[in-house]
């Protein structure tokens, strides 16, 4: 681990769907600058976790801390209790969040969907919110499309407008949950450039991802998780060269075959 | 006007009267103008009233606390529960005979609005109101979770993912069900004859009974109510026009597609 200070920690994160445990005691550190890559098989939890790190999750038990105040919960007389969502959704603002499946807003253009955060959470006068809004989609290359409503954008497009809709907010941490997987394969690599620019620029991310092209090139770690735990982790190269566990061998021949 | 004429073939033995039926289609009275006119404006404010509420309502159905639930569910199971006419009745004459509310006339400057108009536009929109609670929750039922959560993810309060981001998209969703209602509304201001108000059905019937020309004077008062439901249905269609934008990929019906149901498609 990096001797950066910590930013974002899961401590011994339980989670039941059902009563069936679908994070069975999940924890990480995440360092200040570092990137973080999870990977394992579908249904070991990762999408799950991730969603936990910024409370779209309740957590059943253990604590999800930024920079040190928990995450979605304060402490009642009998243990951790639910924030107020005016409460959650300020700690909210510091963690960026990108979607599988992009999530942007059909009824606004590109601009406004950058733009409608800063301009209705922290409350920029508009002109302001708009400059952020079109600095950032010409940071993702999209420049040119600001009009353009999300129908009208390709899937690579769409989820470029969305990484510079959750930058709007100016956040400490970016989550990614599988930002290529619902993509065409040709809009893979522009998306993945974006994510590896916020990299140079030292966001600190987590990223649950199977590409492991921007694994290798980007990672500091990678975290290999599986039935709801952590199953190894490690620094990137180690991790993808000579993984201790069998299981983690296995699955990377699968998902680099 | 064809099938009337079949209808009413000379060896029947009834005498229609188209002079009549011409002179009340085209040179209709004062009063039934005026009429027609309460019609029209009673309609219209009860929608605008029972949609604000239903929203009000379909809001706190869904709110945190267990009593507001169960407050905006409760009205709903009431007010649907119930017909109209037993509404209208308990509130303009129920209400009074137990001396708990009686409606009087108030005058708003120059404008002087009768207690029986105030308890109509009060029934008729606190009805509407549960029906449009129901059109809202489908409406907002069908907004993909991932709009709320991705709104949720950048910070923003239930109350602002609410008003940025899920009702404008339910707004699209609710028009085609709206205008429906609207319709209806139109057409159960007749209702309100039970409890005294000269809207356009009870002035019929008191031009009835002082003529005698019953199916004249009502095929009027059809006439009126087509009228009325047609401009309505091209106004829906504009508006649907208007609220689609470069999302809609199934285009609105035609006057042509809604008069006849022919689609073209």
């Amino acid at each position: 681990m990096s001797a950066a200070p910590v930013l974002l920690e899961a401590r011994d994160v339980v989670k039941r769907f059902g009563g069936r445990p679908v994070l069975d005691g999940v924890s990480l550190r995440v360092a200040r600058g570092e990137t973080v890559v999870i990977i394992g098989p579908s249904g070991s939890g990762k999408t799950t976790f991730l969603r936990c790190l910024n409370h779209l999750e309740r957590i059943d038990s253990g604590a999800v801390l930024l920079d040190g105040t928990s995450v979605g919960y304060r402490e009642g007389r009998r243990g951790p209790v639910e924030q107020s969502p005016r409460e959650i959704a300020l700690t909210r603002r510091r963690i960026g969040f990108v979607f599988q499946r992009f999530n942007l807003f059909p009824h606004l253009s590109a601009l406004d969907n950058v733009a409608v955060a800063p301009r209705r959470v922290l409350g920029l006068p508009q002109p302001e919110a708009e400059a952020r809004a079109r600095q950032l989609l010409a940071r993702v290359g999209l420049a040119d499309k600001e009009a353009s409503r999300p129908a009208q954008l390709s899937g690579g497009q769409q989820q470029r407008v969305a990484i510079a809709r959750a930058l709007a907010m100016r956040p400490e941490v970016m989550l990614f949950d599988e930002p290529t997987s619902a993509l065409d394969p040709e809009m893979v690599a522009e998306v993945i450039e974006v994510m590896r620019e916020l990299v140079d620029e030292g966001m600190t991310m987590v990223v649950v991802t199977h590409e492991m092209g921007f694994a290798r090139a980007a990672a500091d770690r990678i975290v290999m998780m599986e039935d709801g735990r952590i199953l190894e982790e490690g620094p990137a190269a180690a991790m993808i060269s000579a993984p201790k566990h069998d299981r983690t061998r296995r699955f990377l021949t699968q998902i680099t075959h | 006007m064809a099938f009337g004429a079949v209808l009413l073939a000379a060896d029947t033995g009834l005498n229609f009267d188209w002079g009549f039926l011409s002179q009340s289609v085209f040179r209709p009275s004062q009063v039934f103008l005026h009429g027609l006119a309460r019609t029209v404006y009673i309609s219209v404010l009860a929608q605008v009233i029972g949609t604000v509420g239903g929203l009000v309502i379909e809001i706190a159905r869904r709110s945190r606390w267990g009593p507001v639930r169960w407050l905006g569910s409760t009205y709903v199971w009431l007010v649907r529960g119930t017909p109209l006419l037993v509404q209208l009745v308990i509130v303009y004459n129920g209400l009074a005979a137990l001396n708990l509310y009686r409606f009087s006339d108030v005058s708003i400057g120059p404008v002087v609005v009768l207690g029986v108009v105030q308890a109509a536009v009060l029934t008729l929109a606190a009805n509407e109101a549960a029906y449009m609670a129901e059109i809202i929750r489908a409406a907002l039922d069908a907004i993909d979770v991932g709009q709320s959560e991705a709104a949720t993810a950048l910070g923003m309060t239930p109350a602002k993912t609410m008003r940025f981001v899920l009702l404008p998209q339910a707004a699209r969703i609710v028009v085609p069900p709206l205008g429906n209602e609207f319709n209806l509304m139109m057409k159960s201001t007749s209702l309100l004859s039970v409890i005294g108000l000269q809207e356009m059905f009870l002035t019929a019937q008191a031009i009835n009974s002082a003529t005698f020309k019953t199916f004249e004077i009502f095929l009027t008062v059809a006439i009126y109510y087509l009228l009325l439901t047609t401009v309505w249905a091209v106004v829906q269609g504009w508006i649907e026009r208007r609220f689609a934008g470069p999302v809609a990929r199934v285009p609105s019906p035609s006057m042509r597609e809604r008069l006849f149901m022919v689609a073209a498609r």
